[in-house]
């Protein structure tokens, strides 16, 4: 049984997928939940659409310290986005920045709804003008007065 | 015949010849973000003993072109492009520096002993923080600098056969530009 | 041998697919009756070769047939039956044989189900429904062969990635694969009204069911995939935007706007032009997600072993396909005529809001995931687009999707009174504020948005309930009463009403697993504890186990909650034979009000093991909300007057029209 044993932990410390767990985190649980935070929005650089913080890959993890720490020296997460992407370009972020190569992306929905909500505004109009009937001339209103006192 | 009845065709069209584009990018080639940046300040332990083993200042050579080379014994890459450094290394007007990446100095020593050490110096990087100052992602990958200024990043082994076809002209196009 | 011969049905497939193509078009455009009649004779002999191919393969897989590359590359004589089953569609080769078996069975099931459509229609519907397969067929048998040999027969195979290895998994991709295979049939529909010229009321009434199927497939596909991952990846993510999962996701989106705009034209005969343009690039989209996950052009840890030239087949077959539906969209949809006007506050308005939202997330989607493509190609700018962005765009979006849906269900048709509707959900909505008004203070100082959401969540679940108890005058008449009227609903309203309450569950548990999910990690030795929320957790032992295929390591831990009732959990971490990987088998304790999910990790040291522990609040309630989405739609399904195919179905609907509500 202890071969046994033995044998399955050679074969787990070879592996990327075993989970990790990170055995130094901040002891003030608001900083922890900063770090954790600005995490969530990096890119684990060595996997494939994973945050860091998903990642057992030893960089991830080497770059959640590297977060811990800043974050621990009082850097903000502006100072610490910058650090990352001066080392690794935008591409560490799962949430790209709002600048001009990127503007389609943050403003292309706004644009859609705003052309999408024209056309529906139109569509819906135009159906609710068909819909209702040519309105009445001055003639046909004073009949229907008439009509109407007639019968009160 | 109205415009808007062929707009999904046009946007189809568009994203189209995006594909296409998109079919010859290799997407999971990492960008470099240190292109033309000043090389970063370290200094880190050699392989052996105690003092430097290499530092930033080795790298402001204006005579040569500095090329630093990530790597660790545990890395099977390492090993395929490992000929490829010993020709590097030879080159005229040409410094090879290597940095070991998270591999304990015995190990490394180990294997520059049985594969033969290409590197002018070496300096050790057991926890791997100068490499992410190096915006490094893993091993290999290999940094040209000039003047102190990082020029390009090779990342994944360098195979013998790029050394021709890529990376010789790349030296060669640093070394004239400081002629001119 | 048997290799050979599900190669050789495959041609023979492809024959039956070049004939179903070809005669049923020309017989309906010179009405020659005999030419169109080959058609459904074809669609089964298509069917039947197609299955052949698909039982060879299976057949290679249980025995072990080692010379067959695909084989030899998935699978693994040790592997469990059931997973050499799954393994045939647990790769590229394997996977498309599925994809053009489906193809097969819904051009066969239009054969079957379609006898009473007009015999043009449906003719052009199985060529369509052909053509789409032959670009398969060849795709399959020119870059992609699952029959090749080896040369060299190895002695064992490389055994399937354990991380598939799962009952989640097993059938996600089936599902997965109807769900889109289905949006064919919706798609051909809409291709053959272009060519006729002419969409009305009876159209749509065919069109609905096919897509409701592909929906409720596409749903349940979508949600074991999810489930997978909550349950297999262990670390209680179920939705990762992840590029195959928009690939998944976006014709979802469009399928759910198609069903509900197809509402408009079977009830109200107009908004066609917009329906079949949806028809068509909701199966565009299943198209797009089959290039994504085959070509290489994003990177996803979905993706199968990509290659360029794979993808540059594929991507010519959607140029011909979408490109060629857009450009007969464009000559063609002019002639589509509105009919039935309606007034700006509406059921018509409502769906035509949800139709308008459901549409800009799905290309918010498309735009966010194809984005670091774009950006490279054009801009040579390496980005990342993930979770952080979809969140919160998508969300944004959701929120008045949400407000629309819950006043839409009380509107009615043509023209509705909205100062009405808002008055009957006063109480509704008092109730929902006073709800948000309980998380705010429970949970004070967490942010604004989860406040927002949860008031939301309740709001929408309690319109529909609302709407439901109106349809039977609960309180109105007495209880018995109502009780009767409840059971006299038609199953499409049932679909209805399940569908969006569904949806509120699964919204609210969402709401909740997304914003109070709580995480510890700790590396304990035996007999140490820790804990988690309410919960405290004791490491009893740890022990070694040998499944069929793989060994583990499993831990006995007592979890305690603060009442003193206590439970053991047995989380798994399994390392295989085949493959030298491990997978976590977490141990989850599921109640209405949370998971508790458990994974054991690496040993760290001698005696010390890595634990990660999370609380997910209320994910179950996503589950449900699923479960009951789809069960609203096979409810509908089995309404006499929308299943598939049933022209029939018009009289009895007609008649049944007044008040009662439609389906979905």
């Amino acid at each position: 049984m202890r071969f046994l044993l033995t044998l399955l932990f050679i074969g787990l410390s070879l592996n990327a997928f075993a989970i990790g767990v990170d055995l130094k985190k901040l002891p003030d649980p608001v900083m922890e939940a900063r770090a954790q935070h600005i995490m969530k929005e990096l890119r684990c650089l060595v996997c494939q659409n994973q945050s860091i913080i998903d990642s057992d890959a030893e960089l991830a993890g080497d770059l959640r310290a590297i977060v811990r720490e800043q974050v621990a020296m009082g850097k903000n997460h502006e100072q610490i986005i910058e650090f990352m992407t001066s080392r690794y370009g935008d591409w560490i972020l799962l949430k790209p920045p709002f600048k001009a190569s990127n503007a389609l992306l943050w403003l292309g929905p706004l644009f859609l709804l705003l052309i999408g909500g024209f056309l529906v505004f139109r569509t819906i109009r135009q159906s609710a003008n068909s819909a209702k009937a040519d309105p009445l001339s001055a003639e046909e209103e004073k009949r229907l007065k008439q009509i109407i006192e007639d019968r009160g | 015949m109205q415009f808007k009845r062929f707009l999904p065709l046009f946007i189809f069209a568009g994203l189209f010849v995006v594909f296409i584009i998109g079919l010859t990018l290799n997407p999971r080639e990492v960008p470099s973000a240190m292109i033309n940046k000043p090389v970063p300040e370290f200094s880190l332990p050699p392989l052996k003993g105690d003092g430097v083993g290499l530092s930033s200042a080795d790298l402001k050579d204006s005579e040569n072109i500095i090329i630093i080379n990530f790597f660790a014994s545990w890395c099977g890459p390492c090993r395929v492009e490992h000929p490829s450094l010993e020709i590097l290394g030879k080159m005229d007007g040409v410094k090879l520096f290597g940095i070991a990446y998270k591999d304990l100095p015995r190990n490394s020593i180990s294997f520059l002993k049985s594969l033969g050490n290409p590197y002018a110096k070496v300096g050790t990087d057991l926890k791997g923080r100068t490499a992410i100052d190096w915006g490094v992602t893993g091993t290999p990958e290999t940094f040209f600098i000039k003047n102190g200024i990082i020029r390009y990043q090779h990342i994944g082994p360098i195979y013998e056969s790029q050394i021709t076809e890529k990376i010789a002209p790349i030296i060669k196009e640093l070394k004239e530009e400081s002629g001119s | 041998m048997i290799a050979e011969l599900g190669h050789f049905f495959l041609v023979l497939a492809l024959g039956m697919a070049v004939i179903q193509a070809l005669f049923p078009m020309i017989g309906a455009a010179r009405r020659d009756g005999r030419m169109m009649a080959l058609g459904p004779p074809a669609a089964y002999g298509q069917f039947i070769f197609t299955v052949g191919a698909f039982l060879a393969l299976t057949y290679s897989y249980l025995q072990s047939d080692f010379s067959v590359a695909v084989v030899a590359h998935n699978s693994h004589s040790l592997k469990p039956l059931i997973y050499k089953i799954s393994g045939v569609w647990g790769n590229h080769e394997g996977s498309l044989l599925l994809w053009v078996m489906f193809l097969a069975l819904f051009g066969a099931m239009v054969a079957h189900f379609g006898r009473n459509l007009p015999k043009s229609l449906q003719a052009r519907v199985l060529s369509i429904q052909a053509l789409v397969g032959i670009g398969f067929f060849l795709f399959m048998l020119i870059t992609s062969n699952p029959f090749d040999r080896l040369p060299n027969v190895p002695f064992d195979g490389n055994g399937l990635n354990p991380l598939l290895q799962d009952p989640g998994l097993a059938f996600h991709p089936p599902f997965l694969y109807l769900g889109y295979v289905g949006l064919s049939v919706a798609f051909s529909f809409a291709i053959a009204a272009l060519i006729e010229g002419k969409v009305d009321p009876a159209w749509a009434r065919w069109v609905r069911p096919w897509t409701l199927l592909a929906w409720v497939f596409l749903t349940i596909g979508i949600v074991l995939g999810s489930w997978w991952a909550y349950y297999e990846l262990g670390w209680g993510g179920w939705w990762a935007w992840d590029p195959v999962e928009n690939a998944s996701f976006m014709p979802w989106l469009v399928a759910t706007a198609l069903l509900h705009s197809a509402i408009v034209v079977e009830k109200r005969d107009t908004l066609k032009s917009w329906t079949i343009l949806l028809a068509i690039i909701a199966f565009s989209f299943s198209l797009l997600g089959t290039f994504i996950v085959r070509s290489g052009v994003l990177t996803s840890v979905h993706a199968f072993a990509t290659d360029p030239e794979r993808g540059l087949f594929i991507l010519m077959f959607l140029a011909l396909v979408i490109g060629g539906s857009f450009l007969l969209f464009a000559l063609r949809s002019d002639r589509l005529q509105a009919g039935g006007l309606f007034a700006p506050a509406s059921r018509e308005s409502g769906l035509v809001i949800n139709n308008l939202f459901l549409s800009v997330a799905a290309a918010v989607v498309l735009y966010g995931t194809l984005h670091p493509l774009l950006s490279d190609a054009i801009l040579g700018i390496k980005s990342s687009v993930g979770a952080p962005f979809f969140n919160l765009v998508f969300g944004l979006l959701m929120i008045p999707l949400v407000i629309t849906m819950g006043f839409g269900v009380h509107l009615q048709w043509k023209r509705a009174r909205l100062k009405a509707v808002i008055g009957k959900l006063k109480m509704v909505t008092l109730l929902s504020l006073l709800a948000a008004l309980m998380v705010l203070y429970v949970t004070y100082g967490g942010g604004i948005m989860p406040v927002v959401w949860m008031g939301l969540g309740v709001w929408l679940l309690l319109s529909m309930l609302q709407e439901l108890a109106n349809r039977i005058k609960l309180f109105q008449v007495p209880l018995k009463n109502s009780f009767e009227r409840l059971l006299r609903q038609p199953r499409s309203s049932w679909g209805m009403s399940l569908g969006h309450l569904g949806f509120a569950i699964g919204l609210i548990g969402i709401v909740a697993t997304s914003y109070w999910s709580l995480e510890q990690q700790k590396v304990m030795p035996v007999g140490d504890s820790m804990t988690i929320g309410e919960f405290t957790l004791t490491l009893d032992d740890v022990v070694a186990v040998a499944g069929p295929n793989y060994t583990a390591v499993r831990g006995a831990i007592t979890v305690t909650d603060k009442n003193g009732n206590h439970y053991m959990a047995y989380p798994e971490s399994r390392t295989y034979v085949a493959s030298p990987m491990t997978t976590t088998e977490g141990a989850v304790r599921t109640t209405l009000s949370g998971d508790l999910f458990i994974v054991i990790g690496e040993m760290q040291g001698s005696d010390r093991w890595g634990m990660r522990v999370y609380y997910k609040p209320m994910q179950v309630w996503l589950w449900i909300g699923a479960t009951v989405m789809v069960l609203g739609g096979f409810i509908s399904l089995s309404d006499r007057r929308y299943r598939i195919g049933s022209p029939e179905g018009k009289k009895t609907a007609q008649k049944n029209k007044g008040k009662q509500a439609h389906a979905v």
